[in-house]
């Protein structure tokens, strides 16, 4: 169980211990202490493994993650979980703005707030959000599922393209191109599976959401939405 | 970029080590800001006296214009000097006629600061060597702002570096740039003010000065901020007993705030709180968009 303090390691040494780790390893589990808000940290695993961080990150951590399981026992800077391809990051506070920005897969869960952009140009992650998001949330989403269970701040799903946002409370405005959809069986269906996912499994009814997405307008220029640019 | 520190403390028996604190906080913030780096401290008032930071021109011989400034203040005056800058204690009556005396030195001395607590040093350099020149770890006081640049809007000299002061123990940090201040400065000189350089976060300064200066509250002065003000910022501002935050309606830059029984302190980065004592116990939050927050000492 390797544990390492970032008091005494480098994060590029970390790092590069994770990316070294080959596929069939057996040092699954890692304990990361002292983490103090620095940046970077666990950026880049492609290995099964878990990762415990103990104590506030900066920015990107978790960033193009494949397959790892991250924990962070405290509050994430910018771009958690940026571009995550597969695997979890789960952030026990709050996280700061830009969170699972242009994640491709995987899931995100954040126990408290996020920030402004959470998932900015999402492309498949799936982001559970316990707290509420701020402004400009899933700007330019284009795939994945974001699951807010509080609140959404001004112009959620701006420019959206096919990402589903589903927010339980209230939604501060919503941004150019993007409409409430009636939410569906099989909408249903899938916000049943991700809350399951992110361990909230029967904790939460589906039905208490409300669904928004993209009205397709703004896929192509047309002189009659300029005004929408 | 450009990186932004402030502690605020509630617990008194803190209070020696708060150079000490901003140090650290302020060297944290090296990546983000490594061209010049200042910071106010509020320390202890002395009796109807008033303090006035000044800053010499390179070239110029502090024993020569300690000389000066004794004939020009009178045996009265407390001089202390650190590194560029000094700082002179005088009664309230002479300080006007030291400021008169003042302007006549441009070139050789600048005036920093006026304040009955703050005190400014600001320079060119890294960080490290800028908190090291000053001695800040050995300063004590009850609140203080600091800043690394990172400059952007006009050059790396020291008039440009952060904190600004456009009125007595007022200053304001600002990470960010504005895109409306040449604008707000030609109206703020209509109502009398002056400006000592073309920066934009002097405005923001001058621009809160002229508001509090009017009888609106910290408080209020941000708040109308938010609607005269275009562009992007966060900005820490201080004043005698006061503390504030505020940041644009995007949030465009980072903010990150730690609030417990001994102290608030703000930073650009956690990073930058991790350094205080604990901060493990502290409320951690991102301040939020738009809003102003501020504390005030009793």
């Amino acid at each position: 169980m390797p544990t390492h303090d970032l008091n005494v390691t480098a994060v590029r040494a970390l790092n590069e211990a994770l990316h070294r780790l080959p596929p069939d390893t057996n040092e699954t589990f890692w304990q990361i202490e002292n983490p103090q808000g620095k940046h970077a940290i666990g950026v880049g695993i492609d290995a099964p493994v878990d990762v415990e961080i103990n104590g506030h990150v900066g920015y990107y951590c978790g960033g193009m993650n494949k397959q790892a399981r991250l924990r962070i026992h405290g509050n994430a800077g910018t771009g958690v979980a940026e571009n995550m391809m597969s695997g979890l990051v789960h952030v026990m506070g709050d996280a700061s703005q830009s969170a699972g920005a242009t994640g491709c897969g995987g899931l995100l869960i954040i126990d408290g707030d996020a920030a402004a952009r959470c998932g900015i140009s999402m492309k498949g992650i799936d982001i559970v959000v316990k707290g509420s998001v701020g402004h400009l949330s899933a700007f330019m989403g284009q795939a994945g599922n974001l699951v807010v269970l509080g609140d959404a701040g001004e112009a959620l799903g701006d420019s959206i393209y096919e990402a589903r946002l589903f927010i339980r409370g209230k939604v501060e405005s919503l941004g150019a191109d993007c409409i409430e959809k009636p939410l569906e069986d099989p909408h249903k269906a899938e916000l049943a599976r991700v809350l399951a996912a992110a361990g909230l499994n029967g904790a939460i009814d589906p039905g208490s959401f409300r669904c928004y997405g993209s009205a397709r307008k703004l896929y192509h220029f047309h002189i009659d939405n300029v005004g929408s640019y | 970029m450009c990186g932004i520190v402030g502690l605020f403390l509630k617990n008194k028996s803190l209070e020696p080590a708060l150079g000490d604190m901003l140090s650290h906080m302020l060297v944290t913030m090296t990546a983000r800001g490594p061209d010049s780096a200042g910071v106010a401290i509020y320390g202890a008032a002395d009796d109807d006296r008033v303090k006035l930071t000044l800053r010499k021109a390179d070239g110029t011989s502090v024993d020569d214009l300690q000389n000066e400034l004794v004939a020009a203040a009178g045996s009265a005056v407390d001089i202390s000097i650190r590194s560029t800058h000094i700082v002179l204690s005088v009664a309230r009556p002479r300080a006007a006629l030291l400021m008169r005396w003042l302007s006549a030195q441009k070139g050789r001395l600048q005036l920093v600061s006026v304040g009955e607590t703050m005190e400014i040093y600001k320079e060119v350099g890294l960080p490290e060597q800028v908190v090291r020149k000053f001695g800040l770890s050995g300063m004590s006081g009850t609140h203080g702002i600091g800043h690394t640049r990172m400059a952007t809007e006009s050059a790396v000299t020291t008039n440009g570096a952060h904190p600004f002061s456009t009125g007595e123990d007022q200053c304001l940090v600002h990470n960010g740039s504005l895109s409306n201040h040449n604008a707000v400065r030609r109206s703020l000189q209509h109502e009398g003010m002056a400006f000592s350089t073309d920066n934009d976060s002097e405005v923001a300064a001058g621009y809160l000065t002229w508001r509090m200066s009017q009888g609106a509250s910290l408080r209020d002065s941000l708040s109308s901020s938010l609607s005269d003000l275009d562009g992007f910022f966060t900005f820490v501002v201080g004043t005698r007993k006061g503390f504030a935050v505020l940041r644009d309606p995007i949030a465009c830059k980072p903010a990150v705030m730690a609030e417990s029984d001994d102290y608030v302190a703000f930073g650009s980065e956690y990073r930058a709180l991790s350094v205080l004592p604990n901060i493990e116990k502290a409320r951690v939050f991102e301040p939020e968009p738009a809003t102003v927050y501020a504390w005030e000492r009793p």
